[in-house]
């Protein structure tokens, strides 16, 4: 009985975060394209789905934990999925902030060609594909592998700022376009730094591991 | 310390000794009986005793093949009077634990206990005998299974007592009535326990000759007519004892043999029925 | 209503002058498992007797109000008619030891004295025991005395012999209690499936066991219904203070 509800669970939880990967995809492809209406769903089919879906995956978990008392390996899962559901729906919030900032740029001239946008944005949906994958396949090592990368979109955003730092002092005109583009950035970032902290969860439920805030490094320290 | 030890032990021992003596004393009469027994009458037996009619004296060969029969028709006489009544009323009293008609009826068993046997023969003379102005197999059956009854009744009380309320609780549960559930449920669990006691009635009243002598008398002839008199081992053995003459007083021990087997061999069919049959909870 | 199998109405039920259940009023519907919690001595034991009318066979026992299985009234019935349309299975397991595994499944027909074909009779054997979780285990041994099993296959062949007698509702009194853990948890997953055939009715002092297996849970306390509604919101949100204090154990 447990079992399966918490194969009902696992599975709700891979919907929401698909739903919610497609979104952050929408949202960057709408920017690129030019296309109003993909970014326009965005903001007002997928989001309120997703908050339908957090709400659902919530009271699943409390009633499952009420009923049914799962120990060991169920308990962190069924507890990590309700964490997860709340970092995955802020994920979808910054999707919705990407499309709405998306909504403004598209009607202006681009400040530069994109390309760093684009590639920070390859970058976190990779990571948080990763992430749900490493969420299905229960995979530790390749958890463990985006944390890491983590610094690559870090580094991406320190450079993407700087570069229109410099831009946004050649003119005044352009100091509007260019602090969208870096919400978009920051909006992207944080993305990525909440699929780290789902890798982290899928660490703590696979092998009872906290590694979060760097606790393992500072112990060895 | 060490002498209290010391002495404590040898207390101990002498204890265990004393102990062992005495059961080895109580045994002993019993082990010396069967010894009389199986060593004077085993000479006498062989096939031409347990077949052949008694016969007067004088006239070589006889044997008990009369009283044999009859100890036989008269246990199962009396097995078919007291068995229904006995188990009937063992079930009565296991089901209604308290009540006037239930405590009479336990008195009763007990002072039937109690009674001797002679005085239950001549009871049976005159509710039997007299009115039949004869002595007949039938009133040595119904004298017998007065005998067996206490013995039925209380065995089957007991045994029934022990089966535990939850099995007729699932019978009930079923929707079967309560008689049936008795009947087809409860008294099969108690089976072995029944017949047990059966069994131990029976090796009983097999050794009566108080009751015999006023009801089925004896007889020399084979007799199957329960309305005449009918022989039995007790009274053959009775009989022959009692006698002058020496080689019926070796008969007497042949039939004793006989008897005591009979009696010795209701006994241990009875142990390995309750051993067999018996259903634990 | 169709879906209503059991419906309990102001119902009563006093020992000489104790009164057990005070105005009990509860609905049970088609395949679900109901159950009933609460503390020790606190009736449901007693509730779940009423239904089969077992709790007749105590002297100085009456009841007042209704109960009604499927829409007809279960105290104008003939108790035996009545048993053999509920089903009950107790807290310690207890097959008729005189029979064998085959006959034991069928002792409701057999002591009733119904008779119907020998293929039909290894049918309902067959299929009782399939649906009770124990053919593949007995299915060699039909013959042999129930004794060779142990606990929790002893309570199965008790629920298949409640079961091969079609009940229109089946009542467990604690029927895990007397058995191991396991036994315990293959028994409830039976439930679970189970519940596709027949309606349940479930009696158990272990709140877990209530909120594992249930659909529906009705909790009672001192007679009284204190709340009756869907397991899930019971045990996350209940309404009344008294579950609460039961579900987090401050007394019971």
């Amino acid at each position: 009985m447990l079992e399966e509800k918490i194969i009902e669970l696992k599975k709700e939880l891979v919907e929401f975060a698909t739903l919610v990967e497609a979104m952050i995809m929408k949202s960057i492809k709408g920017l690129l394209k030019k296309e109003k209406t993909l970014l326009h769903e965005v903001i007002e089919d997928e989001e309120p789905n997703a908050n339908t879906f957090e709400i659902k995956i919530e009271e699943l978990c409390i009633s499952v934990i009420a009923q049914y008392q799962p120990r060991a390996k169920e308990l962190r899962t069924v507890l990590m999925i309700f964490k997860m559901v709340s970092d995955i729906e802020r994920m979808g919030d910054h999707a919705v902030n990407i499309a709405d900032s998306g909504l403004f740029l598209i009607t202006k001239q681009p400040v530069k060609p994109l390309i760093d946008i684009p590639r920070m944005a390859d970058e976190t949906v990779k990571s948080v594909d990763d992430a749900i994958k490493s969420f299905i396949n229960e995979d530790a090592a390749l958890a463990k592998n985006v944390c890491e990368r983590d610094d690559i979109i870090d580094g991406l955003q320190t450079q993407i700022f700087r570069e229109l730092t410099t831009f946004m002092t050649s003119g005044p005109t352009t100091i509007e376009r260019a602090l969208y583009l870096i919400r978009m950035a920051n909006n992207l970032e944080r993305i990525a730094d909440l699929a780290t902290n789902i890798c982290e969860d899928v660490i703590f439920m696979v092998e009872g591991r906290v590694i979060k805030h760097h606790i393992e490094d500072n112990n060895d320290q | 310390m060490e002498r209290h030890i010391g002495v404590r032990l040898v207390k101990d021992m002498a204890f265990k000794g004393l102990i062992c003596l005495l059961a080895f004393a109580s045994a002993l009469p019993l082990f010396l009986i069967l010894y009389y027994i199986t060593k004077n009458g085993i000479a006498v037996i062989d096939w031409s005793f347990l077949l052949n009619l008694p016969r007067p004296i004088g006239e070589t060969g006889g044997g008990i093949a009369s009283a044999i029969v009859g100890t036989m028709m008269l246990i199962i006489l009396s097995g078919v009077i007291s068995i229904p009544f006995g188990i009937a009323t063992g079930i009565y009293l296991s089901e209604n634990k308290e009540g006037k008609l239930s405590n009479t009826v336990r008195l009763c068993v007990i002072v039937l206990q109690g009674t001797p046997s002679i005085v239950i023969g001549i009871i049976a003379y005159i509710w039997v005998v007299a009115p039949l102005k004869t002595f007949s197999a039938i009133s040595g059956g119904i004298a017998l299974s007065i005998m067996m009854l206490p013995v039925i009744i209380k065995t089957t009380e007991e045994t029934l007592k022990l089966i535990p309320y939850h099995l007729k609780e699932a019978s009930l549960a079923l929707g079967v009535p309560y008689y049936k559930t008795i009947l087809k449920v409860v008294l099969p669990a108690g089976l072995s326990g029944i017949t047990t006691g059966i069994l131990l009635s029976v090796a009983r009243i097999t050794g009566e000759t108080a009751p015999l002598l006023f009801t089925a008398f004896g007889n020399q002839f084979m007799n199957l007519n329960i309305l005449k008199p009918i022989d039995s081992l007790p009274y053959r053995i009775f009989y022959y004892a009692m006698s002058p003459y020496p080689e019926w007083h070796t008969f007497a021990w042949g039939a004793s043999f006989i008897l005591v087997v009979f009696t010795l061999a209701f006994n241990l069919i009875a142990r390995g029925i309750s051993a067999k049959w018996k259903i634990q909870f | 209503m169709e879906n209503t199998v059991l419906k309990v109405e102001d119902f009563s039920a006093y020992f000489g002058d104790n009164k057990i259940l005070k105005e009990i009023n509860l609905t049970v519907t088609k395949n679900i498992v109901a159950a009933l919690m609460g503390p020790s001595g606190c009736g449901k034991t007693t509730l779940i007797r009423c239904v089969n009318r077992m709790h007749e066979l105590i002297p100085g026992t009456r009841i007042s109000g209704r109960m009604r299985l499927n829409d007809q009234d279960i105290y104008s019935m003939e108790p035996i008619v009545l048993r053999r349309k509920v089903g009950m299975v107790f807290q310690k397991p207890n097959p008729f030891p005189t029979m064998s595994i085959y006959e034991n499944v069928i002792a409701g027909y057999k002591l009733n004295g119904i008779r119907r074909p020998r293929e039909e009779f290894d049918n309902i054997v067959e299929q009782s025991l399939k649906k009770a979780a124990l053919w593949n285990e007995v299915k060699d041994n039909l013959h042999r005395k129930g004794t060779f099993l142990s606990g929790g296959q002893q309570q199965r062949l008790c629920i298949a012999r409640a079961l091969a007698m079609n009940p229109e509702i089946l009542l467990l009194d604690e029927p895990t209690s007397a058995l191991d853990p396991k036994s315990t948890s293959q028994i409830e997953e039976l439930f679970v499936e189970l519940k596709q055939n027949v309606t349940m009715l479930l009696v158990t002092h272990n709140i877990a066991q209530a909120a594992r297996v249930s659909d529906v849970t009705a909790f009672i306390y001192l007679g009284e219904l204190v709340e009756f509604g869907p397991t899930e919101k019971m045990f996350t949100v209940p309404k009344d203070k008294r579950t609460e204090e039961y579900l987090t154990g401050k007394f019971g």
